[in-house]
């Protein structure tokens, strides 16, 4: 019996253990978010980091997002029009296509596959810089690691995911466009019309805001994981996973907050 | 001139500096020795503020260096780092001229380029590797452009961190006599920390001893050479017997 209460004992433990970590982690993620914000408006600014960070993060993930959301476009309408003709509603597929991409596939699918490539990437480079005293020395060089290297990342990375997401957008109704028109014989300036009628400016702005929020988590998770990257390449392989698992679980929960605020009210 | 009054650093349960207290003399060469693992580079973190003590108190002319203006206090110290230290994504002259191209004295492009190229010439490299990348260099070489960084800004106190360690005793006598030439002519204070006793001896005024978190020994060159403390004796000759662990 004793044996067996300190079994309990033991498992609760752990649990609460990985609940404790788990919130400082939180914790932790929020003063270090927090930190960037005050030095975003705080000097100096370094503008070249930043423009080489919105070419990496911005042009660079061009490409991923575009094959995304085109593939994305028209895997919905294909679905769409099998689901509605179930209620003869395949008159529906352009209307929907169009707003299932600007306020949920588009940024949620471009934030997850920018989480990917951007928030791996920067942790890997600031978890190495971090490895080889990269960062100790810029300290030592009277610069501040979070201006030098965080605040240009995250300001590109906030600013550029919008960008992209409008571009994923477009691309990804086109892409709905093509597979309606050439597969499912819709007439083509049917189709465009019923886009275009259907579609509220609040649906592209909602999607374009959430694009900003995902953008910001995942260069501040990058950015966290890297700078705080364990030691040797087991380290920086730590925290670039850390980084991607975390961005994408919180680009997910933030969406469904976001959706709720936009759309419940 | 940096004064450490029983420091004491720990990284979670593991105690790496259990009450350093040391005096370093302004314009002189201190080498620390010691085992590795014994807290050497976390004793020069603490000082530059990179890493917090958990007690104790340092000293730079009298005054604490954890409060005041932190870019003032860090204008005056150079680094070398162990591994160089460069970053990758800026060219080599970038490298060397990062602190000329900021702060209130900054330079413009064209004359901090110009600096950077005079000190890789004091530390014998030509101006054809200025626009090569750190990638780009052999180790040696990346250890002297880590070199010119850290004296870019004729700064009052150098740090070395293990200045040769990787490099073949050719290189290694190469930076040995450009430290010593260096710190000389530019009147610094110097603190290195190696594992090397050619360097200790190229190098050195004053040799200190940590080991066990705590500073074992102090004195000259010459008297490190006639002590009997067995703590030095062990190391200088790298015997395997004696009061230090040979398996840490």
């Amino acid at each position: 019996m004793t044996q067996i209460n300190i079994a309990i004992q033991q498992f609760l433990g752990a649990i609460g253990h990985l609940a404790f970590d788990f919130l400082a982690q939180i914790g932790r993620i929020a003063l270090f978010g927090m930190s960037a914000l005050r030095h975003m408006v705080t000097g100096p600014f370094y503008p070249r980091e930043f423009f080489t960070a919105l070419v990496q993060i911005g042009w660079f993930s061009l490409p991923v997002v575009g094959l995304t959301a085109v593939f994305t476009g028209g895997a919905l309408a294909l679905q769409i029009y099998a689901g509605g003709a179930r209620f003869s509603a395949e008159a529906v597929v352009p209307s929907i296509v169009a707003i299932g991409m600007v306020r949920e596939l588009g940024p949620v699918l471009g934030g997850l596959m920018v989480a990917a490539r951007v928030a791996s990437s920067i942790a890997a480079e600031l978890g190495t810089m971090k490895v080889t005293e990269q960062i100790d020395a810029l300290q030592t060089l009277s610069t501040h690691p979070m201006k030098y290297l965080a605040v240009p990342r995250i300001l590109a990375a906030t600013l550029s995911m919008p960008i992209l997401v409008a571009v994923g957008d477009a691309i990804g109704i086109m892409g709905g466009y093509l597979v309606g028109t050439h597969r499912l014989g819709f007439n083509a300036a049917t189709y465009l019309k019923n886009t275009v009628d259907f579609l509220e400016a609040w649906d592209v702005g909602s999607g374009l805001i959430k694009g900003a929020v995902f953008g910001f988590i995942v260069a501040l998770l990058g950015c966290y994981h890297g700078m705080n990257s364990g030691r040797g390449a087991q380290g920086v392989g730590r925290a670039t996973k850390s980084a991607v698992v975390g961005a994408s679980v919180l680009i997910l929960a933030s969406n469904y907050l976001l959706t709720e605020v936009f759309f419940t009210s | 001139m940096i004064t450490l009054n029983s420091v004491h650093k720990s990284f979670k349960d593991k105690h790496v500096l259990r009450g350093i207290t040391l005096e370093i003399p302004r314009s002189g060469s201190l080498v620390v020795i010691g085992g590795s693992g014994t807290g050497k580079s976390v004793l020069l973190k603490c000082i530059l503020g990179l890493v917090t003590p958990d007690q104790g108190q340092i000293l730079l002319d009298g005054k604490d260096v954890s409060v005041g203006n932190r870019e003032a206090f860090l204008d005056r110290f150079g680094m070398l780092f162990q591994g160089g230290a460069l970053f990758d994504s800026l060219n080599i002259w970038e490298n060397v001229g990062f602190r000329l191209r900021r702060g209130p004295k900054a330079l413009n492009k064209s004359d901090a380029r110009d600096k950077a190229i005079e000190k890789l010439r004091r530390v014998g490299l030509g101006p054809e590797v200025a626009n090569l990348y750190p990638a780009e260099l052999s180790g040696g070489m990346q250890k002297r452009v880590g070199l010119a960084r850290a004296i870019a800004t004729a700064p009052e106190i150098i740090f070395f961190d293990e200045p040769t360690t990787g490099l073949d005793p050719i290189m290694a006598g190469v930076i040995n006599d450009l430290i010593r030439e260096i710190v000389t002519e530019m009147g610094a204070t110097a603190v290195t920390i190696t594992h090397d006793m050619t360097s200790v001896r190229a190098i050195a005024d004053q040799v200190a001893m940590i080991h066990d978190g705590t500073i074992k020994w102090h004195g000259t060159v010459s008297q490190m050479n006639e002590t009997t403390d067995p703590y030095v004796d062990q190391f200088i000759h790298g015997s395997a017997t004696g009061p230090i662990a040979a398996l840490r």
